[in-house]
Protein backbone atom coordinates (compact mmCIF):
# COMPACT_ATOMS: atom_id res chain seq x y z
CA UNK A 1 0.00 0.00 0.00
CA UNK A 2 1.32 3.44 -1.21
CA UNK A 3 1.16 6.21 1.32
CA UNK A 4 1.07 9.77 0.78
CA UNK A 5 1.21 11.67 3.63
CA UNK A 6 -1.44 14.20 4.76
CA UNK A 7 -1.56 18.30 3.94
CA UNK A 8 -1.48 21.10 5.96
CA UNK A 9 -4.00 23.24 3.91
CA UNK A 10 -5.46 23.17 0.81
CA UNK A 11 -8.17 20.56 -0.52
CA UNK A 12 -8.56 16.52 -1.09
CA UNK A 13 -10.79 15.54 -4.09
CA UNK A 14 -11.55 12.13 -3.57
CA UNK A 15 -13.64 9.90 -5.52
CA UNK A 16 -12.10 10.60 -8.82
CA UNK A 17 -13.10 8.31 -11.58
CA UNK A 18 -10.01 5.84 -11.68
CA UNK A 19 -7.62 7.12 -14.49
CA UNK A 20 -9.47 10.95 -14.86
CA UNK A 21 -7.30 12.83 -12.47
CA UNK A 22 -4.55 13.84 -14.88
CA UNK A 23 -6.98 15.38 -17.06
CA UNK A 24 -8.88 17.22 -14.20
CA UNK A 25 -5.19 18.50 -13.06
CA UNK A 26 -4.65 19.96 -16.33
CA UNK A 27 -8.46 21.38 -16.66
CA UNK A 28 -8.04 22.85 -13.63
CA UNK A 29 -4.56 24.51 -14.77
CA UNK A 30 -3.50 23.69 -11.22
CA UNK A 31 0.29 23.07 -13.43
CA UNK A 32 0.24 26.57 -13.06
CA UNK A 33 -0.32 26.98 -9.49
CA UNK A 34 2.75 27.82 -6.81
CA UNK A 35 1.71 24.35 -4.59
CA UNK A 36 2.72 20.57 -4.40
CA UNK A 37 0.16 18.40 -5.27
CA UNK A 38 0.05 14.89 -4.95
CA UNK A 39 -2.21 12.21 -7.66
CA UNK A 40 -2.84 8.75 -6.58
CA UNK A 41 -4.14 7.24 -9.50
CA UNK A 42 -6.13 3.56 -9.58
CA UNK A 43 -6.32 3.52 -5.33
CA UNK A 44 -8.48 1.10 -3.65
CA UNK A 45 -12.16 2.34 -3.11
CA UNK A 46 -15.19 0.14 -1.79
CA UNK A 47 -17.62 2.48 -3.52
CA UNK A 48 -15.91 2.71 -6.76
CA UNK A 49 -13.55 -0.45 -6.82
CA UNK A 50 -10.76 1.77 -8.62
CA UNK A 51 -10.80 5.70 -7.83
CA UNK A 52 -8.22 8.99 -8.33
CA UNK A 53 -7.36 10.82 -5.57
CA UNK A 54 -5.91 14.69 -5.58
CA UNK A 55 -4.27 16.72 -2.49
CA UNK A 56 -3.84 19.98 -3.39
CA UNK A 57 -1.56 21.81 -0.74
CA UNK A 58 -2.82 25.55 -1.23
CA UNK A 59 -4.89 28.46 -0.12
CA UNK A 60 -8.47 26.75 -1.11
CA UNK A 61 -9.52 30.40 -2.68
CA UNK A 62 -6.81 29.36 -5.55
CA UNK A 63 -8.92 26.95 -6.72
CA UNK A 64 -11.79 27.22 -8.65
CA UNK A 65 -14.91 24.42 -7.76
CA UNK A 66 -17.40 25.54 -10.38
CA UNK A 67 -15.10 23.78 -13.15
CA UNK A 68 -14.92 20.81 -10.67
CA UNK A 69 -18.69 20.78 -10.98
CA UNK A 70 -18.75 20.32 -14.75
CA UNK A 71 -15.84 18.00 -15.08
CA UNK A 72 -17.14 15.51 -12.61
CA UNK A 73 -19.99 16.73 -10.03
CA UNK A 74 -19.69 13.31 -8.08
CA UNK A 75 -16.10 14.25 -6.77
CA UNK A 76 -15.89 14.69 -2.81
CA UNK A 77 -14.31 17.65 -2.36
CA UNK A 78 -12.84 18.07 1.35
CA UNK A 79 -11.52 21.39 2.69
CA UNK A 80 -8.40 20.85 5.34
CA UNK A 81 -6.86 23.21 7.49
CA UNK A 82 -4.31 22.13 10.15
CA UNK A 83 -4.27 18.88 8.62
CA UNK A 84 -7.97 18.12 9.56
CA UNK A 85 -10.78 17.95 7.35
CA UNK A 86 -12.88 20.87 8.29
CA UNK A 87 -15.90 20.95 5.44
CA UNK A 88 -16.93 18.28 2.75
CA UNK A 89 -18.29 20.37 -0.03
CA UNK A 90 -21.20 19.55 -2.83
CA UNK A 91 -20.55 19.94 -6.35
CA UNK A 92 -22.77 21.92 -8.66
CA UNK A 93 -23.17 22.34 -12.00
CA UNK A 94 -21.83 25.55 -13.16
CA UNK A 95 -23.99 27.91 -14.79
CA UNK A 96 -21.05 29.08 -17.26
CA UNK A 97 -17.98 28.18 -18.14
CA UNK A 98 -15.26 30.29 -19.86
CA UNK A 99 -12.42 29.08 -21.23
CA UNK A 100 -12.38 25.24 -20.47
CA UNK A 101 -13.76 23.48 -23.15
CA UNK A 102 -13.65 23.99 -26.69
CA UNK A 103 -16.65 24.42 -29.20
CA UNK A 104 -15.91 21.46 -31.65
CA UNK A 105 -18.69 22.68 -34.32
CA UNK A 106 -16.63 23.75 -37.29
CA UNK A 107 -19.05 26.06 -38.48
CA UNK A 108 -19.07 28.21 -35.35
CA UNK A 109 -17.06 31.34 -35.52
CA UNK A 110 -15.14 30.69 -32.07
CA UNK A 111 -12.96 28.07 -34.35
CA UNK A 112 -11.66 31.56 -36.11
CA UNK A 113 -12.16 34.59 -33.94
CA UNK A 114 -9.26 35.80 -32.49
CA UNK A 115 -8.60 35.73 -28.93
CA UNK A 116 -12.66 35.02 -28.47
CA UNK A 117 -13.76 33.28 -24.96
CA UNK A 118 -15.08 30.19 -25.33
CA UNK A 119 -18.10 30.38 -23.35
CA UNK A 120 -21.17 27.54 -22.48
CA UNK A 121 -24.02 27.51 -20.47
CA UNK A 122 -26.13 25.04 -18.60
CA UNK A 123 -29.14 24.96 -20.88
CA UNK A 124 -30.42 21.78 -19.21
CA UNK A 125 -29.32 20.62 -15.42
CA UNK A 126 -30.99 17.61 -15.11
CA UNK A 127 -29.51 15.43 -18.54
CA UNK A 128 -26.53 18.28 -17.96
CA UNK A 129 -26.44 19.61 -21.21
CA UNK A 130 -23.90 22.23 -21.69
CA UNK A 131 -24.30 24.64 -25.18
CA UNK A 132 -21.94 27.10 -27.16
CA UNK A 133 -23.01 30.85 -26.18
CA UNK A 134 -22.54 31.22 -29.92
CA UNK A 135 -23.67 28.47 -31.88
CA UNK A 136 -25.59 26.84 -29.43
CA UNK A 137 -23.95 23.18 -30.39
CA UNK A 138 -23.92 20.68 -27.37
CA UNK A 139 -21.07 19.69 -25.88
CA UNK A 140 -20.12 16.30 -26.14
CA UNK A 141 -17.85 15.68 -23.46
CA UNK A 142 -16.03 12.42 -25.46
CA UNK B 1 -28.80 49.98 -27.50
CA UNK B 2 -30.96 46.86 -28.44
CA UNK B 3 -29.56 44.02 -30.97
CA UNK B 4 -31.29 41.37 -32.62
CA UNK B 5 -29.81 37.59 -32.68
CA UNK B 6 -32.58 35.92 -32.13
CA UNK B 7 -36.15 35.41 -33.36
CA UNK B 8 -37.12 35.11 -29.42
CA UNK B 9 -35.22 38.45 -28.64
CA UNK B 10 -38.51 39.97 -28.80
CA UNK B 11 -40.99 38.92 -26.11
CA UNK B 12 -45.01 38.33 -27.68
CA UNK B 13 -45.86 41.73 -26.43
CA UNK B 14 -42.89 43.13 -28.37
CA UNK B 15 -43.90 40.83 -31.17
CA UNK B 16 -47.07 41.64 -31.36
CA UNK B 17 -46.00 45.60 -31.33
CA UNK B 18 -43.68 45.03 -34.22
CA UNK B 19 -46.24 43.88 -36.26
CA UNK B 20 -48.66 45.82 -35.96
CA UNK B 21 -46.33 48.60 -36.86
CA UNK B 22 -45.62 46.48 -40.24
CA UNK B 23 -49.38 46.52 -40.72
CA UNK B 24 -49.51 50.03 -40.16
CA UNK B 25 -46.51 51.03 -42.55
CA UNK B 26 -48.20 48.39 -45.12
CA UNK B 27 -51.56 49.93 -45.19
CA UNK B 28 -49.74 53.91 -45.25
CA UNK B 29 -46.56 53.79 -46.82
CA UNK B 30 -45.85 57.27 -47.37
CA UNK B 31 -46.30 58.09 -43.78
CA UNK B 32 -42.94 56.54 -43.27
CA UNK B 33 -40.95 57.31 -46.10
CA UNK B 34 -39.00 59.84 -44.28
CA UNK B 35 -38.59 58.17 -41.19
CA UNK B 36 -35.47 57.53 -41.55
CA UNK B 37 -33.67 60.75 -43.19
CA UNK B 38 -30.48 60.89 -42.25
CA UNK B 39 -29.75 57.64 -41.11
CA UNK B 40 -27.48 55.19 -42.69
CA UNK B 41 -27.92 51.29 -42.95
CA UNK B 42 -25.01 49.17 -43.06
CA UNK B 43 -25.68 45.79 -44.72
CA UNK B 44 -22.59 43.84 -43.93
CA UNK B 45 -22.55 40.29 -46.01
CA UNK B 46 -19.89 38.12 -45.62
CA UNK B 47 -21.66 35.67 -47.82
CA UNK B 48 -23.88 36.03 -50.84
CA UNK B 49 -27.91 36.04 -50.03
CA UNK B 50 -29.29 38.61 -52.81
CA UNK B 51 -32.68 38.06 -51.58
CA UNK B 52 -32.38 39.12 -48.08
CA UNK B 53 -29.40 41.66 -48.69
CA UNK B 54 -31.80 43.65 -51.27
CA UNK B 55 -34.94 43.35 -48.62
CA UNK B 56 -32.89 45.21 -45.71
CA UNK B 57 -31.88 48.21 -48.25
CA UNK B 58 -35.18 48.36 -49.82
CA UNK B 59 -36.20 48.39 -46.38
CA UNK B 60 -33.99 51.54 -45.15
CA UNK B 61 -34.57 53.16 -48.75
CA UNK B 62 -38.72 53.04 -48.05
CA UNK B 63 -37.91 54.67 -44.95
CA UNK B 64 -36.03 57.60 -46.67
CA UNK B 65 -32.50 56.54 -45.09
CA UNK B 66 -28.77 55.54 -46.91
CA UNK B 67 -27.36 52.43 -47.79
CA UNK B 68 -23.75 51.18 -47.75
CA UNK B 69 -22.06 47.48 -47.38
CA UNK B 70 -20.28 44.59 -49.02
CA UNK B 71 -22.32 41.65 -50.84
CA UNK B 72 -19.10 39.18 -49.91
CA UNK B 73 -16.50 38.23 -48.02
CA UNK B 74 -13.75 38.89 -50.84
CA UNK B 75 -14.52 42.43 -50.82
CA UNK B 76 -14.43 43.09 -47.45
CA UNK B 77 -11.18 43.50 -44.21
CA UNK B 78 -12.20 40.07 -43.22
CA UNK B 79 -10.05 38.71 -46.41
CA UNK B 80 -7.06 40.25 -45.13
CA UNK B 81 -8.40 38.48 -41.28
CA UNK B 82 -9.80 41.07 -39.47
CA UNK B 83 -11.64 39.61 -36.56
CA UNK B 84 -15.70 40.20 -37.09
CA UNK B 85 -15.28 42.10 -33.47
CA UNK B 86 -12.72 44.57 -35.02
CA UNK B 87 -14.68 45.10 -38.01
CA UNK B 88 -17.80 45.83 -36.01
CA UNK B 89 -16.55 48.50 -34.35
CA UNK B 90 -15.00 50.44 -37.26
CA UNK B 91 -18.46 50.06 -39.19
CA UNK B 92 -20.24 51.86 -35.91
CA UNK B 93 -18.29 54.65 -37.32
CA UNK B 94 -20.31 54.93 -40.58
CA UNK B 95 -23.82 53.70 -40.11
CA UNK B 96 -26.56 54.05 -37.75
CA UNK B 97 -27.79 50.29 -37.76
CA UNK B 98 -26.12 47.15 -39.33
CA UNK B 99 -27.44 44.02 -40.81
CA UNK B 100 -24.76 41.24 -40.67
CA UNK B 101 -24.88 38.10 -42.78
CA UNK B 102 -21.83 35.40 -41.78
CA UNK B 103 -21.14 31.66 -42.76
CA UNK B 104 -20.09 30.88 -39.12
CA UNK B 105 -22.52 30.58 -36.51
CA UNK B 106 -22.60 33.04 -33.80
CA UNK B 107 -20.63 35.77 -35.77
CA UNK B 108 -23.16 38.33 -35.22
CA UNK B 109 -23.99 37.70 -31.65
CA UNK B 110 -19.73 38.30 -31.58
CA UNK B 111 -20.04 41.49 -33.64
CA UNK B 112 -22.49 42.64 -31.21
CA UNK B 113 -20.22 42.79 -28.18
CA UNK B 114 -18.02 45.33 -29.97
CA UNK B 115 -20.90 47.27 -31.89
CA UNK B 116 -21.94 50.79 -31.08
CA UNK B 117 -25.57 50.58 -32.99
CA UNK B 118 -27.94 47.83 -33.00
CA UNK B 119 -27.37 44.95 -35.02
CA UNK B 120 -29.31 42.60 -36.74
CA UNK B 121 -28.37 39.07 -37.67
CA UNK B 122 -29.09 38.09 -41.00
CA UNK B 123 -28.29 34.51 -41.41
CA UNK B 124 -25.55 32.92 -39.37
CA UNK B 125 -25.14 29.61 -41.41
CA UNK B 126 -27.45 26.79 -40.35
CA UNK B 127 -28.04 28.91 -36.57
CA UNK B 128 -30.90 31.78 -36.79
CA UNK B 129 -32.20 33.70 -39.31
CA UNK B 130 -34.39 36.32 -37.04
CA UNK B 131 -35.95 38.81 -39.83
CA UNK B 132 -37.22 35.54 -42.09
CA UNK B 133 -39.14 33.97 -38.93
CA UNK B 134 -40.32 37.73 -38.56
CA UNK B 135 -41.41 37.66 -41.82
CA UNK B 136 -43.05 34.58 -41.93
CA UNK B 137 -44.97 35.19 -38.90
CA UNK B 138 -46.16 38.67 -40.54
CA UNK B 139 -47.40 36.87 -43.18
CA UNK B 140 -49.79 34.44 -41.00
CA UNK B 141 -50.69 37.66 -38.60
CA UNK B 142 -51.24 39.71 -41.72
CA UNK B 143 -52.80 37.18 -43.80
CA UNK B 144 -55.32 34.56 -41.25
CA UNK B 145 -55.45 38.02 -38.67
CA UNK B 146 -53.62 35.82 -35.74
CA UNK B 147 -51.04 33.60 -34.67
CA UNK B 148 -52.92 31.18 -32.23
CA UNK B 149 -55.14 28.30 -33.02
CA UNK B 150 -53.53 27.05 -36.24
CA UNK B 151 -52.59 24.09 -37.63
CA UNK B 152 -48.72 24.49 -39.33
CA UNK B 153 -47.76 21.99 -41.32
CA UNK B 154 -44.29 21.80 -42.58
CA UNK B 155 -42.68 20.02 -45.18
CA UNK B 156 -39.13 19.14 -46.80
CA UNK B 157 -35.94 19.34 -45.25
CA UNK B 158 -37.10 20.08 -41.81
CA UNK B 159 -33.64 18.58 -39.82
CA UNK B 160 -31.11 21.22 -41.50
CA UNK B 161 -33.40 24.06 -41.98
CA UNK B 162 -33.18 26.80 -39.81
CA UNK B 163 -36.29 28.37 -40.96
CA UNK B 164 -38.19 25.91 -39.74
CA UNK B 165 -36.56 25.43 -36.35
CA UNK B 166 -36.79 29.18 -35.67
CA UNK B 167 -40.86 29.15 -36.73
CA UNK B 168 -41.57 26.32 -34.21
CA UNK B 169 -40.03 28.13 -31.39
CA UNK B 170 -41.33 31.44 -32.32
CA UNK B 171 -45.07 30.01 -32.50
CA UNK B 172 -44.93 27.40 -29.66
CA UNK B 173 -45.20 30.85 -27.74
CA UNK B 174 -49.25 31.01 -28.81
CA UNK B 175 -52.12 29.03 -27.54
CA UNK B 176 -53.26 26.62 -29.38
CA UNK B 177 -51.02 25.28 -31.94
CA UNK B 178 -50.68 22.30 -33.90
CA UNK B 179 -47.62 21.25 -36.12
CA UNK B 180 -48.13 18.24 -38.87
CA UNK B 181 -44.20 17.70 -39.49
CA UNK B 182 -44.00 16.38 -43.41
CA UNK B 183 -40.43 14.82 -44.23
CA UNK B 184 -38.46 11.48 -45.45
CA UNK B 185 -37.56 9.79 -42.48
CA UNK B 186 -34.02 11.46 -43.02
CA UNK B 187 -35.03 15.05 -42.56
CA UNK B 188 -36.73 14.25 -39.50
CA UNK B 189 -36.33 17.60 -36.78
CA UNK B 190 -33.25 16.78 -34.73
CA UNK B 191 -33.55 15.19 -31.28
CA UNK B 192 -33.40 17.93 -29.69
CA UNK B 193 -36.10 19.79 -31.15
CA UNK B 194 -38.44 17.02 -30.72
CA UNK B 195 -37.45 16.36 -27.40
CA UNK B 196 -36.45 19.49 -25.98
CA UNK B 197 -38.76 21.68 -27.40
CA UNK B 198 -42.29 20.30 -28.40
CA UNK B 199 -42.72 17.20 -26.23
CA UNK B 200 -40.96 19.52 -22.90
CA UNK B 201 -44.07 21.71 -23.94
CA UNK B 202 -46.74 19.33 -24.36
CA UNK B 203 -47.18 21.07 -28.51
CA UNK B 204 -49.53 18.57 -30.15
CA UNK B 205 -47.72 17.34 -33.31
CA UNK B 206 -47.69 14.29 -35.52
CA UNK B 207 -44.60 13.22 -38.00
CA UNK B 208 -45.56 12.04 -41.13
CA UNK B 209 -44.20 11.17 -44.45
CA UNK B 210 -47.06 11.82 -47.05
CA UNK B 211 -48.16 15.19 -48.09
CA UNK B 212 -51.20 14.02 -49.36
CA UNK B 213 -52.56 12.59 -46.45
CA UNK B 214 -51.78 16.02 -43.78
CA UNK B 215 -52.59 18.81 -46.64
CA UNK B 216 -56.87 18.45 -45.41
CA UNK B 217 -56.30 19.73 -41.97
CA UNK B 218 -53.70 22.16 -42.73
CA UNK B 219 -54.40 25.85 -41.82
CA UNK B 220 -50.87 27.09 -42.99
CA UNK B 221 -48.33 24.68 -45.53
CA UNK B 222 -45.01 25.72 -44.92
CA UNK B 223 -42.63 24.37 -47.76
CA UNK B 224 -39.16 24.35 -47.65
CA UNK B 225 -36.41 23.62 -50.26
CA UNK B 226 -33.80 20.85 -49.17
CA UNK B 227 -30.62 22.66 -49.64
CA UNK B 228 -27.35 21.20 -51.51
CA UNK B 229 -25.18 23.46 -49.01
CA UNK B 230 -26.17 21.10 -46.19
CA UNK B 231 -25.49 18.00 -47.46
CA UNK B 232 -22.07 16.41 -47.11
CA UNK B 233 -23.04 13.93 -49.38
CA UNK B 234 -24.32 14.83 -52.91
CA UNK B 235 -26.36 11.50 -53.40
CA UNK B 236 -28.26 11.89 -50.30
CA UNK B 237 -28.82 15.26 -52.02
CA UNK B 238 -29.70 14.22 -55.47
CA UNK B 239 -32.44 11.22 -53.31
CA UNK B 240 -33.82 13.70 -51.53
CA UNK B 241 -34.39 16.98 -53.22
CA UNK B 242 -37.43 15.88 -55.16
CA UNK B 243 -39.23 14.09 -52.72
CA UNK B 244 -41.93 16.56 -52.24
CA UNK B 245 -43.53 18.47 -54.89
CA UNK B 246 -46.50 20.71 -54.51
CA UNK B 247 -48.78 21.05 -57.43
CA UNK B 248 -52.46 21.54 -58.55
CA UNK B 249 -53.50 18.15 -58.05
CA UNK B 250 -52.61 18.18 -54.33
CA UNK B 251 -53.54 21.97 -53.78
CA UNK B 252 -57.21 20.53 -54.51
CA UNK B 253 -56.47 18.56 -51.02
CA UNK B 254 -56.13 21.54 -48.96
CA UNK B 255 -58.76 23.65 -47.45
CA UNK B 256 -59.59 26.54 -49.52
CA UNK B 257 -58.42 28.92 -47.01
CA UNK B 258 -54.92 27.13 -46.42
CA UNK B 259 -51.98 29.54 -47.09
CA UNK B 260 -48.88 28.24 -48.70
CA UNK B 261 -45.58 30.02 -47.46
CA UNK B 262 -41.83 28.84 -48.81
CA UNK B 263 -39.24 31.28 -47.56
CA UNK B 264 -37.33 31.37 -51.05
CA UNK B 265 -35.80 30.54 -53.11
CA UNK B 266 -37.97 27.85 -54.63
CA UNK B 267 -36.48 25.02 -56.54
CA UNK B 268 -38.83 22.42 -57.65
CA UNK B 269 -40.75 21.71 -54.53
CA UNK B 270 -43.55 23.98 -55.29
CA UNK B 271 -44.64 23.78 -59.19
CA UNK B 272 -45.19 26.83 -61.40
CA UNK B 273 -48.45 25.90 -61.73
CA UNK B 274 -49.42 26.81 -58.13
CA UNK B 275 -47.92 30.64 -58.63
CA UNK B 276 -51.99 31.60 -59.75
CA UNK B 277 -53.83 29.65 -56.57
CA UNK B 278 -55.14 32.61 -54.46
CA UNK B 279 -53.44 30.21 -51.20
CA UNK B 280 -50.04 30.55 -52.84
CA UNK B 281 -48.88 33.44 -50.55
CA UNK B 282 -44.71 32.98 -50.92
CA UNK B 283 -44.54 36.26 -53.23
CA UNK B 284 -46.77 37.98 -50.72
CA UNK B 285 -44.31 36.96 -48.22
CA UNK B 286 -41.17 38.49 -50.06
CA UNK B 287 -43.29 41.85 -49.74
CA UNK B 288 -43.93 41.30 -46.04
CA UNK B 289 -40.08 40.95 -45.70
CA UNK B 290 -39.75 44.24 -46.38
CA UNK B 291 -42.31 45.77 -44.12
CA UNK B 292 -41.41 43.60 -40.98
CA UNK B 293 -37.47 45.17 -41.86
CA UNK B 294 -38.99 48.71 -41.87
CA UNK B 295 -40.81 48.03 -38.49
CA UNK B 296 -37.32 46.56 -36.80
CA UNK B 297 -35.38 49.34 -38.23
CA UNK B 298 -37.62 51.33 -36.88
CA UNK B 299 -37.91 49.81 -33.63
CA UNK B 300 -34.18 49.76 -33.16
CA UNK B 301 -33.49 52.55 -34.11
CA UNK B 302 -36.30 54.13 -31.69
CA UNK B 303 -38.09 56.10 -33.87
CA UNK B 304 -41.30 57.07 -33.77
CA UNK B 305 -43.47 58.26 -36.23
Amino acid sequence: MLNVGAIREGYVLDHIKAGTSLAIYHYMKLDELDCTIAMIMNARSNKMGKKDILKIECDPSLIDLDILGFLDHNITVNIVRDEEIVEKKKLELPLEIRNVIRCKNPRCISSIEQELDQVFYLTDPEKEIYRCKYCETKYKKN
Amino acid sequence: MRHLMNPLDFSVEELDQLLRLANDIEADPEKYAHACDGKTLATCFYEPSTRTRLSFEAAMLNLGGRVLGFADASNSSAAKGESVADTMRVISCYADICAMRHPKEGAPLVASQTSGIPLINAGDGGHQHPTQTLTDLLTIYSLKGRLDHLTIGLCGDLKFGRTVHSLIHALIRYPGIEFVLISPEELRIPSNLHDEVLVRNNIPFKEVVRLEEALPELDILYMTRVQRERFFNEEDYIRMKDFYILDKAKMELAPEDMLVLHPLPRVNEISVEVDDDPRAVYFKQAQYGVYVRMALILTLLEVEV
